[in-house]
């Protein structure tokens, strides 16, 4: 298939976030973040809390992700996440609640609590949702 | 003859019932209608999961990963999916019914059934029985993704265990507002897509390892089944309701009819004897 763009679906279980061609993906992967440009050899990859952007010609957008996968194909990528949040969608007072609910918890805990990652992986999704927000 | 103040009274009661069950079926509609939208947009969600893990899983050896390894299946996990609210029509009971039918199927060939329920019909039906179950979740009528996924936990958690060596789901499938079927479907061990002839498994790169993509991959896959299950579920139970209560409220408007109608005859017989009596009374004076 001769095309230069690429076809970026986003779902959540809930929902689905976004169909549209794009011509250029950066995904935050586990090991570190990695871009995809059309004709990207097949690729599948998990996606860690952060920011996806897409660029579209000059327009870059950004959309918050949470864990899932990722799997690239020479012109479609798909995401699978947990949880995938346009800038415009985000709650801000949830994901601020969310934030110092988090903090409350952590300052409580140690490392060696079984509940501290969880709520270390809470306050990062949180923070990624405000950070993204205010782009 | 009927008397006359007893049918005055049931046509009151029977037409406030009607306006319940008017309630009811105008409340299962617009439910219905959510229930519906959520199911349609989980979908795109559940298919690429479900297209995810076959081509993953195509290339992999079987007993790779303890969820893809088929047993003989001695001990068999039976999870029952119905609702929390009664009033809806034949919903729960054949779903039930269901149930019963492959617990006597599968009952002879193995050594133990276990039992898991979601709903608190299905849990009051089976604990009125004497069952335990594994599993007792209630469906409060909106399906939630952490839901799925506990409920998805402590299966393969079981399933990995070696306490169960196949998990099967009794639950309705949503096709329309008007049909319904009930399904008894194989939840683990995972089927393995079988390649067409002509198709060739794309080889990808993997990061990280394919192995913990795999790992990770397969139970989500799990939750994601279990979620349009629940979902599937709720959006018939709200279908079912719906086409229960319409019926209902017709029944209810043809049932004052005809009470109308006796009402009114039993009026004009009354009328007719009274007449009758002051008639025959004059006679009798002359």
């Amino acid at each position: 298939m001769e095309s230069d763009k690429i076809l970026l679906e986003i779902a959540s279980p809930y929902r689905q976030v976004l169909k549209v061609e794009v011509d250029e993906v950066i995904a935050p992967g586990e090991e570190g973040q990695f871009g995809v440009l059309p004709g990207h050899t097949p690729f599948l990859a998990t996606i860690n809390v952060g920011q996806l952007m897409y660029r579209q010609g000059n327009q870059v957008k950004h959309v918050a992700v949470s864990h899932g996968y990722a799997e690239v194909e020479y012109h479609r990528v798909i995401v699978l996440l947990d949880a995938a949040e346009l800038p415009h969608e985000i709650d801000i007072d949830r994901a601020e609640k969310a934030r110092l609910r988090a903090e409350g918890r952590l300052a409580e805990l140690s490392h060696e609590d079984r509940d501290y990652f969880e709520e270390l992986a809470a306050l990062d999704r949180a923070m990624n949702r405000i950070t993204i927000s205010k782009i | 003859m009927a008397n006359l103040k007893d049918i005055r009274k049931r046509i009151s009661s029977v037409k406030s019932t009607q306006q319940i069950t008017k309630a009811m079926q105008m409340v299962a509609a617009s439910k219905l209608k959510k229930a519906q939208d959520s199911v349609v947009q989980a979908r795109p969600y559940a298919v690429k999961m479900s297209d995810v893990l076959a081509s993953l899983a195509v290339r992999v050896k079987p007993g790779k990963h303890p969820l893809l390894e088929r047993r003989d299946e001695k001990k068999i996990e039976l999870l029952v999916i119905t609702s929390d609210r009664g009033l809806c029509g034949g919903f729960n009971t054949n779903v039930i019914k269901a149930a019963e039918s492959f617990i006597k199927e599968k009952g002879d060939g193995c050594e133990e059934i276990v039992l898991s329920v979601v709903g608190r019909k299905a849990r009051d039906y089976y604990r009125r029985r004497d069952w335990e179950f594994k599993t007792e979740e209630l469906n409060p009528g909106s399906a939630d993704f952490s839901q799925a996924e506990s409920i998805g936990r402590t299966v393969i958690d079981r399933y990995v265990e070696g306490e169960t060596d196949a998990v099967y789901v009794a639950f309705t499938e949503f096709k329309s507002a008007m049909t319904q079927n009930i399904v008894v479907k194989r939840l683990l061990p995972l089927e393995p897509k079988v390649l067409a002839e002509d198709e060739v498994p794309v080889e990808y790169l993997y990061e990280p390892s394919e192995d913990a993509l795999l790992a990770d991959i397969i139970p989500r896959y799990i939750y994601t089944q279990v979620f349009s299950m629940l979902l599937e579920s709720i959006a018939s139970e709200h279908g079912s309701r719906m086409t229960a209560m319409d019926s209902a409220t017709k029944n209810a408007v043809e049932m004052t009819a005809k009470l109308t109608l006796l009402y009114n005859r039993a009026r004009q017989a009354a009328i007719t004897t009274e007449l009758m009596e002051i008639v025959s009374g004059a006679e009798a004076l002359n």
